[in-house]
């Protein structure tokens, strides 16, 4: 039966709405990140600005002198090295982990499972406080390595968790095949297994990204300077000033924001990838 | 492979034990490192009166600080704004995550465009829609304030989260709903593909408009999928922290100030380290009671499913 025109009208009209409501915000910040600050600034404003600029882009990238944008520069620099470290080491403890809590028979093995989930939902204001205390007694605050320690609490339970899910819809065929050639369970991990779940490694590791990329609970309490500061520590710290133009944390905010989208829009295809696998026919 | 621990149960048919040992092992510690181990460790310190970061004795004061956590009015105060914001979020994102998750299924005609759309504010970093919203809502330089103001809907800019308490928390719930709406609809996108076309068509065929349509045979079988992201927006919800830091940093007059932001000011600006671990197991607690809904309602459906 053919959806009658009223409904495809209202639906398209619908549609239509929405998507102005979720773009117009970011449009909103964009356009705040280009114009000048007198534009920016007028009362009643006017919508068509006298003046476009890219300047705070280029004092975030390559400025010598003002303050507030190479701390911005600095806190991107920190977030992509703490994500990529966290995600390095919660990466590669999830992968053994998970293969041994899928493939493997061993006692307890629901038990740790399920104490893993558990750990998955603790929230890390819990463990704030004596994190806090156990990093400012190895002198690890306001470093980068005590980030990645910090954010290992949340991207290990995850990647395991994860992980684990991923191994278990693998065929065993492929890795008993493996196993009659010779292989040891190592090496079939290593050769058959690790290959195949490229596709759920990568979609692992890009939401395990996210979730550092994000965070900001943590950062918070646990950087103080711009060695360590991360990018929603410095925009959180510099949106409460009043002094600093808005159009340069907009600008931090665009760029802040590029990773994610760009990852969520590649990750839509590799997660189809990854689900529709079905590699032992191959 | 023998390893001590795991020798003394030698179940049949156990042929990795060893070798799953070693595998684990990485991941244990990691995870004993950073959230078991402090996880006791909050628990211990909560019954203390710790005071500084520096080792040393600190008196002991066995439940004392959760008595004065549930006999001040700071806390149910927060916890009142912990209530509002999670419950009207939650059912925002809930009903407008249906809509959309409903349009996200429909037969547009740029529906890959729909849907890269609708999935940009999930990616969106929370502090930065929490700034985005700051400004937007600026008392001086506002844009909403600009238009309001223009199309002569409001006489004069106003305050959006300056100076009513009650406007800045529905205003922080805005743009909470803004960014987490996204989730939701493409979890309930999910559910809704599941529902077989033929029963749908069947409805229509026996005469069921739209409307009743979705009533009777939607929403019913959708019912497992709202009750998932009801759960899971209710947990982050309740932890709800950072957009509430950057968008009105707990006022005006408090008015803004949740559980966990209430734990962070104690811990934190005023070194009440056991206080606010007190409270932080507090949410923990509560945090418990809604995960083992949350996979009773898991198992409910799997057995359904069955």
């Amino acid at each position: 039966m053919k959806p009658s025109r009223g409904y495809r009208v209202l639906i398209h009209a619908a549609a239509l709405v929405a998507m102005v409501v979720i773009l117009a915000p970011f449009l909103w910040l964009a356009y705040s990140s280009v114009v000048g600050q007198t534009d920016l600034l007028s009362r009643p404003m006017h919508w068509w600005p006298g003046r476009f600029t890219l300047t705070r882009y280029r004092e975030i990238f390559a400025g010598q002198d003002v303050s507030v944008a190479r701390q911005f520069r600095s806190a991107l620099v920190n977030s992509m090295l703490v994500a990529t470290g966290t995600v390095a080491v919660s990466l590669s403890v999830g992968v053994l982990g998970g293969y041994a809590l899928a493939r493997l028979r061993f006692p307890l093995r629901r038990t740790t499972l399920l104490s893993f989930l558990v750990t998955y939902m603790l929230p890390p204001i819990a463990l704030l406080i004596p994190l806090y205390l156990l990093l400012s007694r190895v002198h690890l605050l306001d470093t980068r390595i005590g980030l990645v320690v910090v954010y290992c609490s949340l991207a290990t339970p995850f990647s395991l968790w994860t992980m684990s899910n991923f191994f278990g819809v693998l065929p065993v065929d492929l890795e008993e095949a493996a196993r009659v050639d010779g292989c040891s369970r190592l090496g079939a991990l290593v050769r058959v297994i690790l290959p195949l779940s490229r596709p759920g490694i990568l979609a692992t590791a890009l939401f395990a990204f996210l979730l550092c990329w994000d965070e900001f609970l943590y950062a918070l309490i646990f950087t103080s300077t711009s060695d360590s500061k991360t990018i929603p520590v410095a925009i959180a710290e510099f949106t409460g000033r009043n002094a600093v133009d808005f159009g340069l944390i907009a600008a931090a905010g665009v760029l802040a924001a590029l990773p994610p989208m760009f990852i969520t829009l590649v990750f839509q295809r590799n997660l189809v990838e990854g689900l529709s696998a079905g590699a032992v026919k191959a | 492979m023998r390893l001590p621990g795991l020798t003394r149960r030698p179940a049949p048919r156990v042929r990795g034990a060893g070798l799953a040992f070693l595998l684990l092992l990485p991941a244990a510690l990691v995870v004993f490192g950073v959230v078991l181990y402090p996880a006791g460790r909050a628990l211990v310190i909560s019954f203390y009166d710790v005071d500084s970061p520096f080792p040393g004795e600190y008196p002991f004061r066995g439940l004392a600080n959760y008595v004065d956590i549930l006999r001040s009015s700071r806390f149910w105060t927060a916890a009142g704004h912990t209530a509002y914001f999670t419950v009207v979020s939650t059912v925002a994102e809930l009903v407008l995550g249906v809509g959309l998750a409903l349009l996200l299924a429909a037969p547009l005609r740029f529906r890959w465009l729909f849907r890269a759309v609708v999935i940009l504010p999930w990616a969106l970093p929370t502090i930065v829609n929490g700034a985005m919203w700051r400004w937007i809502l600026n008392a001086e330089y506002g844009v909403l304030n600009a238009l309001l103001t223009q199309l002569h809907l409001q006489e004069s800019y106003r305050s959006w989260l300056g100076t009513n308490p009650f406007l800045a928390l529905n205003m922080v719930i805005v743009a909470d709903v803004w960014k987490n709406t996204s989730l939701a609809a493409f979890f309930l996108l999910a559910g809704l593909q599941t529902i077989p076309a033929e029963i749908r068509e069947a409805a229509r065929v026996d005469g069921a408009g739209p409307v009743r349509a979705f009533l009777t045979i939607t929403l019913p079988m959708l019912r497992p999928t709202i009750a998932v992201v009801l759960v899971l927006r209710t947990i982050e919800a309740f932890k709800v922290f950072d957009i509430i830091y950057v968008m009105t940093g707990g006022g005006p007059a408090n008015g803004t100030q949740t559980v966990t932001f209430l734990t962070y000011l104690q811990a934190f600006s005023a070194q009440r380290f056991s206080y606010g671990a007190a409270l932080a197991y507090l949410t923990v607690l509560a945090i418990l009671v809604l995960a083992m809904l949350y996979l009773r309602l898991l198992r409910q459906s799997e057995m359904r499913a069955i």
